[in-house]
Parts: C-alpha cells; structure tokens; sequence
C-alpha cells in the first residue's frame, strides 16, 4: 500500500509558513490593501492546516483499517526515505516518514489540535499586532512537530526536535515588547536547550557503539543493541544505559519532568493559542513520545534500570505539579502545572510497562493518555482563552460567575474538567485507568501516589471551574461576552472529542509489540479511581461555589505546607542560588577576572611595552639627511670592518 | 688606453674621488654642495666601470653603457634636485641642509 502521498501533510504548512512569513509580514506589500492587513493570512494558514488534518485522518484510516494486522501485528510502513547528507560508507543521515501505530496516532492528535488552535486563532488573535507573524509561527511549529514524529531515525528526531524548541521560543516571547514573556522565552529555550545538550551527548554515545541512527535497527531483538553483548560498562551501567539515561534527560526537559519543569509555568506568558497548541497538547508530550519511540531499549537495557528512573521521575513530577497546581491564582498556571502533573502520569505509565501482552498495559495507557489528555487539555487552554478574551485577565480573583455571560465556554470547560477528573463516560477515565491499573500491578508505592494525585487533580480543576464560573459575582467594567463562534466551534468540538475519543479501543491499534491487545477495564480499581475523584469535586464545590470562609481557614490551618506550595516549593528559588550564587560568584565571576586581568592584562601589557620603547627612540629620526648619512656611513664602515675581521683579512 | 697607468691606479684615482664626495656630503650644510657632492661620487662609480670593463672584460660594451646610463641619470637627478632646492627656498628663504627637518617623527 503506498503512503508517499503523506509527504504533503507536511508540504502544506510549510508553504503556508512561507508564504505568510515572507510576504504577510511586509508592510510595504500589505500596508495598502485592508483585505491583506486583515484576516487573510489566518485563513491561509487555517486552510493549509486544515488539508494536513484531512490528510492524517486519511492516512489513519488506511493504516489502521485497510492495512490492519497483516501478520497478526501491525506493520512499520515508510512514506518516504531518502539520504540527506552522506558523510561515509557507513555515516549518513537519512529523512524520511515512518508510519507504526505510535506516529500514525501523534499524526491525528497534532494535525487535529493544530486546525483547531489555528481556527480559535483567527478570532482570538483578531486585531492583534503581528497577526501574520504569529501565523507565520503556528505553521513553522506543526512542520517541526509532524516532523518529529514520524522521524526515522534519531538524527531527524533531534533535529526537529530542536525546531519545536525554536518554534516555542518565537511563540513564547511573541508579545517581544512585554519584558515578563521576553525572559521566559529565553528561560524556556535555556531550560530545554540544556536538557538537550544531554540528548545529544546521548544520541552520540548511542549511534557510536550501535553503529546506526535508524530506529528500526536499533529497537530491533537481534539489533546491536539487544542483540550483542552488553558492552563496556561505567559505575554499574552499560554504556547503553548511560545514552539511554541522557536521551531520557533531553525527554525530561522538554515534558518539563522535575526538576526540569521549572520552563513550562513562565512558558504560559505566550498567548493562550499557544499554550494550548505547543505547552499542552503537542510539544510537551515530545519526551514521552522520545520514551515510547526507544522503549524496547529502555525495557531490557540494564534490565530496565533507565526505565524505573522514568517511572520515578513521572510520579515525582506529578505529585510536585498537583500539589503546586492547588494554590496558583493564575489560571493558565494552574493549567500548565496540571499540565506537567498529567506528563508525569504518561511517563509513569511507560515506566511501569512491559513489552508484550498484559505486561504492555502501562505503555498503551501512556499512549491513550496521550491522546485523550491531548483533547482535553486543548480544550482546557482555550476555554480558559475564551474567558482571558472576555474578562482581560489571568487572575482568578479577577473571575466569578461568569457561567451567566458564556455558557458555550462554561459547558465545554466542565466537560474537560470532568474528563481529567477521570469521571466516566469522559476520556480522561478510561485512559487514567488504565495507567493506574498499570501502576497497580507493578509498584505499589507508585499506585498510591498516583491515586493520590488523582483525587488532588480533581480538587484543583473544579477549584478554578468553580472559581471561574460560579463563585461571588463581580462587576465587570463591560459585560463579559461569549466568543464569536470561530473560538466556540473548537470548544466544541474540542468538547466532543473529549468525551468520545475515551471509548477508542485503543489497545487494539496501539500497543508496545504493535500486536492488538484486548483490555478491559480494572473495575474496583476504576470504581476507586472515580471515588477519589468524586471525593475531589465535591471538595472543592464545598470551598469554591459560593463564597465562604472555609479556603482561607484551609490555608490558616496548613499554615507553612500552604506557603511552600503556593510559592512552588522555591525550586524557582534554588535555581536561582545555584545560578547565582554558585555558578556566577563561584565560577563565572573568577573566570572572568582571570579573562579580564591575566589573559587581557598579558595582551594589553604587550601594546604598552611596544609604545614605550618606541617613544623612548622616535627621536632618532630627526628628519635631518645629513645626521642620516653620518649614521649611514658609520654602520657601512662598521660592517665593513666586520667583514673584513671576521673573514680574517684584516689580519693579513 | 694610456701606456703605463694600471688599474690599480685608477681605482686609486676613484677611491680618492668618491670618499672626497663622501667628505663634502658629510661636511657641507649647502644643499647645492651636497648635489656637487654627490655627482662626485657617481662619477667615480663611473670611472670604475670604465675601468673595470677595459681591463676584466675588454671585448664587451657593458660598462661603457651603464657608464651612460648613470650619467644620463645624474644629468635627470640634478634637473629634479636643482628645482626641489629652489621650491624649498621659496618656501624657508633657506637652503641649509639642516634647516629642512620637517620630516621628524
């Protein structure tokens, strides 16, 4: 079955990148023309995107349904590989489109939010400066993000991988005049650039000793990784472990795992588009997918060593990130820490996972996560854009009542609240289920952690439903509004997926050995798993319906826990000591004075030496040709004598 | 070539010339008594060369022509001195050799 025509789903959005980037920013080419200032360049890139979407589900559609299981499992198929640089014989990096149920998947999930991200975009931006600049951004972000996931090898994967990195650093600091969104555009391209310094350093050791950059030979049984001996090793692991172990850093940094996360909250100064697209749904899942994309080598490499450090730090991130997420004013924080509290629950699905079967449970749960939470967590985003749009602010204590002024947003946004509370029949339960029933049968500690972080997961997402929509009734300068129906269609439909994409019976398409795998639901686990998310809601219905004094005698009464985690457990704080007072006074501000006073002080003290001597004899050139020409004469006699002696002639 | 008088003689002859050329250029503060004695010493150079090409190598012309040359050359030289020594003294109302110091670093 041929797939080259899915080379087009990425040719679209460049084009559309091209096109709005080089001419849609011109003011000399669009400054006369009304039609072209205005809304175009938002349709081109909607329409471009829109063509990709139509494309992916095509494709979905063919692999998953007309291709189907072959040989009892489902195939690796290429759209397209080709040579893209050739060093060697042995050395070159390839590019190409490999399609298996994991890139297939990610191929919907990113075309779909994208369209809808692009849509809400064009009211949402509406007016905005730098409408097409921002456009001109979207584009260039889904190419890198499509072209992360279908990477064949990890070269391309890397490369991509640092074009998401550019694209969400543009997207962050759009607002370039804003000095708050400048310096965390900077701090999250910092953050993730340092974490990918150990991908590459990864990648490296990896492709040396397995010889190849090529997914598929390197997952493969008999490949050289799994198939040779273990190799040299270094404090107790393989050198395989240690590649593994820094390609997981460079996981960790961008799916802002503790204690790299700190990029994601400052992140969330881009416009809220943005947030949904690139800082929920797609970019930050990119370290997951990196997991999921090599998890036959972090299965058997070290006998799963690298892998429990994944499942660890998934738990750890979560706990920290719902824990922080329950007293954050901000809106788009709470969001962005229930973000990375839902990343952590993906990589501790992994973590937990075996390779065949039953035991595979963990790694099609992550996957399911994957995806329903991709839905959702959009959906979450953009309500809370629509909300921004209306009241013009962030803060929660700005917020109050608004179910009255906009029940599209106020009906959708609850759906997504419920679907990451783990309500049934919405998405997030049945795919946080299984992860739970995953972590259940592997670690029991990780269970009741995770089962914990469930419940506060509820607790803070109705937190901020009720904190929004219900709560005291406030006056607001103009009545708030519902959005034009460009940014309610999304939610919408956003909304639908939300509650349908939960009933996919995911283990039959994804799963770690491709071989469809038939679940079922864990039912006391699930029955629990609803409880401690019922037990969350009606909690926080309790504290934030209507206006009482019950949050304030909560936070009397946790007094210093309640501090610590308002203030996000100063990990912000202990970078900034470690930053400054280790790294700048301990180490850069020596180096700099050595730079500036011994190395700088050697070369300055060479141009001093020089002018000296040389005003010391500038007198002798008096400019007088007959003083000239005593000297000339001297040193002619001179030589001559020298000569003369040193030949022996003077002597006779 | 006149009977009796050898090389050394004239090389004699023209060492006497060119060092009282050297003398008066090192002596002398008018710059005119500096060209005078410059044109002294080319023309010892001069009479080497004749010398030498009569008695080293008597079948051939090229002393003689470098020994034109170099007079045709003094004769170009004295031309462009005679006329920077008259700009100069239109310039200082000097023309001593150690009043021209402008060129001092």
């Amino acid at each position: 079955m041929d797939f080259g025509y899915t080379i087009w789903i990425f040719v679209l959005p460049i084009l559309s990148f091209l096109a709005i980037g080089l001419l849609g920013t011109r003011p000399a080419l669009t400054g006369r023309s009304e039609l072209l200032r205005g809304r175009v360049w938002g349709w081109i890139g909607t329409g471009a995107v829109f063509g990709s979407w139509l494309l992916a589900l095509v494709t979905a559609y063919r692999y998953f349904f007309v291709l189907g299981t072959p040989d009892g499992h489902r195939p690796v198929v290429f759209g397209a590989k080709w040579v893209w640089m050739r060093f060697s014989e042995h050395l070159s990096f390839d590019m190409g489109i490999l399609l298996d149920p994991i890139s297939v998947m990610m191929l919907v999930v990113v075309t779909t939010v994208s369209f809808l991200v692009h849509l809400y975009s064009t009211g949402y931006m509406a007016g905005e400066r730098g409408y097409a600049r921002f456009f001109a951004f979207l584009s260039l972000f889904t190419v890198s993000m499509l072209g992360l996931v279908v990477a064949t090898n990890i070269f391309q994967m890397y490369f991509f991988w640092e074009l998401v990195g550019v694209s969400s650093y543009l997207l962050i600091g759009f607002y370039y005049d804003k000095p708050s969104a400048v310096a965390a555009a900077k701090k999250a391209f910092i953050v993730t650039r340092f974490a990918d310094l150990g991908f590459l350093i990864g990648i490296l050791i990896l492709s040396y000793y397995a010889g190849t950059f090529d997914f598929q030979t390197l997952v493969s049984a008999g490949g050289p990784v799994l198939g040779g001996p273990a190799g040299r090793s270094f404090m107790g692991l393989s050198v395989f472990g240690w590649a593994l172990g820094l390609i997981f850093m460079g996981g960790a940094g961008k799916s802002a795992m503790f204690p790299l996360h700190i990029w994601l909250p400052d992140a969330m100064e881009g416009p809220t588009p943005v947030s949904a697209l690139i800082h929920a749904a797609t970019m930050v899942v990119a370290g997951v997918y990196l997991v999921a994309r090599l998890f036959p080598l972090y299965h058997e490499v070290d006998g799963g060593a690298i892998l429990r450090l994944v499942a660890w730090t998934g738990g750890i991130t979560s706990l920290i990130a719902a824990l922080i997420a329950m007293t954050q004013e901000d809106i788009k924080r709470v969001l962005a820490y229930s973000t990375m509290s839902q990343l952590g629950y993906m990589m501790l699905a992994l973590g937990v996972s075996g390779l065949h079967g039953h035991e595979g449970l963990g790694y099609m749960a992550s996957m399911f996560h994957l995806f329903t939470h991709a839905m959702f967590k959009a959906l979450l985003f953009l309500g809370a854009g629509s909300v921004i749009h209306a009241v013009h602010s962030n803060l929660m204590r700005d917020m109050g009542g608004l179910r009255k002024y906009m029940p599209v947003t106020h009906l959708t946004f609850l759906v997504a609240c419920l679907a990451i509370s783990g309500i049934p029949p919405f998405s997030g339960f049945f795919s946080k289920d299984e992860i739970l029933a995953a972590a259940f049968e592997r670690d029991k500690l990780l269970f009741v952690i995770e089962y914990a972080v469930a419940g506060i997961t509820a607790f803070y997402m109705f937190r901020i439903y009720f904190g929004i929509f219900w709560g005291r009734e406030r006056t607001y300068a103009h009545t708030p509004h519902e959005s034009p129906a460009v940014m309610t269609i999304p939610l919408v439909v956003l909304a639908i997926l939300s509650v349908l994409t939960g009933l996919v019976p995911f283990g039959e398409y994804v799963t770690a050995d491709r071989t469809p795998y038939h679940g079922h639901i864990n039912w006391p686990l699930a029955l629990a798993s609803i409880a401690v998310g019922v037990v969350g809601i009606l909690v926080a219905k309790r504290f934030y319906q209507r206006p009482n004094d019950l949050p304030a005698r909560a936070a009397e009464m946790w007094g210093r826990w309640y501090k610590w985690t308002r203030d996000k457990f100063y990990i912000d704080e202990i970078y900034q000591f470690v930053a400054h007072k280790i790294m700048f006074a301990g180490i850069a501000a020596p180096v700099a004075w050595f730079d500036r006073h011994v190395v700088d002080g050697f070369m300055r003290g060479l141009g001093w030496m020089t002018e000296t001597f040389s005003l010391l004899i500038a007198d002798l050139q008096s400019g007088r040709v007959r003083q000239y020409a005593f000297v000339f004469m001297g040193g002619l006699i001179a030589l001559v004598l020298l000569v003369l002696f040193v030949t022996g002639l003077l002597n006779g | 070539m006149i009977d009796g008088v050898g090389v050394y003689d004239i090389v004699a002859v023209a060492t006497i010339v060119f060092f009282v050329g050297v003398f008066g250029f090192l002596t002398r503060k008018n710059l005119i008594s500096l060209l005078i004695s410059i044109e002294l010493m080319l023309n010892a150079v001069v009479v080497n060369f004749v010398a030498f090409n009569k008695y080293l190598y008597p079948g051939r012309l090229d002393g003689y022509i470098f020994s034109l040359f170099v007079i045709a050359v003094a004769a170009a030289e004295v031309a462009l001195a005679i006329a920077l020594i008259i700009a100069l003294y239109r310039l200082d109302n000097s023309i001593e050799a150690d009043d021209m110091d402008s060129l001092q670093g």
